[in-house]
């Protein structure tokens, strides 16, 4: 039981960062229709600007700092590419996003060099943390806490905010979104923003040793990975399915590492991914889309 | 005023929407543009408010003047800031947001402190609206819809505004409804472009009116003169008769057209 508990909070924790990353995802496609292949280098290329500055200036300063590069690069890929190439259909933007993840990548895996892997959960990470008889990670606990913080303040904004009502208006119906004077520029720019920062929010907490066992590398990459398939369990227009994708995914991952096989951990996220896409194609909460023929 | 100045429009390369449309919407008149299915009534709308772009549409000659300034070069948000907004073809309200919050989407370039008072005077014109602020939109009928999307483009605080089609599909005690709003909208001080295939109620609520065919501009006038033409009688109003009375007695005498047999039994 006490061990089984500990894997529950574990995955939960670890569920709330692939919940961030699923939702930033899951913003960006709602307000432009284009899946963002580069949603993994975002994290990176944040991260990298956390581990550069981080002996200068300190950890807090370095994470802000990243976390705005994270945001300030996705608004850079929005504006420079994806804006100037309006003509072009959602599929070939999605590839153009694959062209910049790839070129995001290999430059910050080549600055990131061959040394060791820098760590970036400095406040938290391996200080482990004691509730009665269970002991669990610190990082999971703070990304819980910190996800809870976040996602309730998305959802509050998405619900009431002015900023919220125009990218429902624009997600649903971007002609009659334009008639009532909602600049589609403006909602898709702060998407792609919000998307990036909480990308960089979350490699705060991959890059740890609590949560991967290793610092910023193309291996950080790859596990931000996870958020596609989280996104997919979800609903890839849902922002509520991403959270709750982020879950599942981050659920099935420590479960099954701890129940069936480490190795086994990431091909048991793509199974439930699988079977959900069986039974429910759009995901668990995405919108059917009906067409009269 | 609203000036369309030998506007053209292409869809594509080779689709030839509008060829050289010219008319005006003095300030505070209703002008109602008539045509059948396919004249380009919708395009001119979409010419006037920026939207030919969505439609994959552009305007290869001509000009859009509001009050002296050119705006069709302008992104349709730019344009709303001018006052100048559309209700669409079909309604195109937020099916997945409340009426509440589809006012609010139309009242987002509203400054703050006047979208209360627009929204006051939104559940005025349309009481309906404001019993059912919490309900979805999804779940209002078809003239509810309709009340929605022209209430929604008043949160705008419009000095023009386009309606493409508000009577399309309407029964006809609704089309009665909607001309009356118009009307009431209109004696507000807006003025508004009424695109419309019903032209009996049209040429009723509107002061000018103009007659689209195949893209190009056949006819244009007061509301009355077209209502008196021999060519709008003909192709709109469905007939040459002087009075009701006449219409009554040319239906009398008109063939009666064969039953299909599956009704006739």
């Amino acid at each position: 039981m006490q061990t089984f508990l500990q894997v529950l909070i574990n995955g939960t924790g670890k569920g709330a960062i692939f919940a961030l990353l699923a939702l930033g995802f899951v913003i960006i496609f709602k307000a432009t229709e284009v899946v963002n292949f580069a949603h993994g280098s975002l994290a990176l290329a944040g991260g990298y600007v956390v581990a550069v500055l981080k002996p200068m200036v300190g950890w807090w300063s370095a994470a802000a700092a990243g976390i705005t590069a994270a945001a300030v690069l996705a608004l850079v890929i929005e504006r420079l590419l994806l804006a100037r190439a309006r003509n072009a259909s959602d599929t070939s933007l999605a590839i153009l996003t694959i062209g910049v993840d790839v070129l995001v990548l290999t430059e910050v895996v080549r600055r990131l060099g061959t040394e060791a892997s820098p760590f970036l959960g400095d406040p938290y990470d391996v200080k482990p943390l004691t509730l009665g008889d269970v002991t669990v990670g610190r990082s999971e606990v703070v990304a819980l806490a910190v996800s809870v913080v976040l996602i309730t303040a998305f959802f509050a904004a998405f619900r009431f905010s002015p900023w919220g009502v125009a990218m429902r208006a624009q997600s649903e119906n971007r002609e009659a979104a334009a008639l009532m004077g909602i600049r589609s520029s403006r909602v898709t720019a702060s998407a792609w923003a919000v998307g990036g920062a909480l990308a960089g929010i979350a490699v705060l907490f991959l890059a740890t040793q609590d949560f991967s066992g290793g610092g910023l590398s193309q291996a950080t990459h790859g596990v931000a990975l996870a958020a596609f398939p989280a996104a997919i369990i979800g609903g890839l227009t849902s922002p509520g399915g991403a959270v709750l994708g982020g879950f599942v995914v981050g659920l099935t991952e420590a479960m099954t590492a701890q129940y069936v096989d480490l190795d086994f951990a990431k091909v048991a996220v793509y199974l439930v991914m699988l079977l959900v896409l069986v039974v429910r194609p759009s995901g668990l909460f995405g919108r059917v889309v009906q067409a009269r023929v | 005023m609203l000036s369309v100045r030998q506007v053209s429009v292409r869809y594509g390369r080779s689709v030839r929407a509008l060829q050289d449309v010219t008319f005006e919407v003095p300030d505070g008149q209703i002008v109602a543009v008539l045509g059948s299915n396919g004249a380009g009534k919708s395009t001119l709308l979409r010419a006037i408010s920026g939207t030919l772009r969505l439609h994959r549409g552009a305007l290869t000659g001509g000009q859009v003047v509001h009050d002296g300034t050119r705006i069709d070069r302008m992104d349709p948000a730019a344009i709303v800031r001018r006052g100048v907004v559309q209700v669409p073809e079909g309604r195109q309200i937020f099916t997945r947001m409340t009426v509440e919050e589809n006012l609010r989407a139309g009242g987002l370039v509203t400054p703050a402190k006047r979208r209360a008072a627009a929204r006051d005077r939104v559940f005025a014109l349309f009481p309906q609206l404001a019993e059912r602020a919490k309900q979805s939109g999804a779940v209002l009928s078809g003239g509810e819809q309709q009340m929605l999307a022209i209430g929604r483009a008043l949160m705008c605080e419009p000095r023009v505004l386009l309606l493409d089609e508000p009577s399309l599909g309407l029964a006809p005690q609704l089309v009665s409804r909607i001309a009356g709003i118009i009307t009431e909208i209109n004696d507000g001080g807006t003025a508004v472009v009424l695109v419309e295939q019903n032209a009996t109620m049209a040429l009723r609520v509107a002061h000018r009116a103009v007659a689209l065919e195949v893209g190009e501009l056949r006819l244009s006038g007061t509301a009355d003169e077209l209502a008196r033409s021999d060519d709008v009688q003909r192709l709109y109003l469905g007939g040459h008769a002087e009075s009701e009375a006449e219409a009554a007695a040319a239906a009398e005498h008109r063939p009666r057209r064969p039953r299909l047999r599956v009704w006739s039994g």
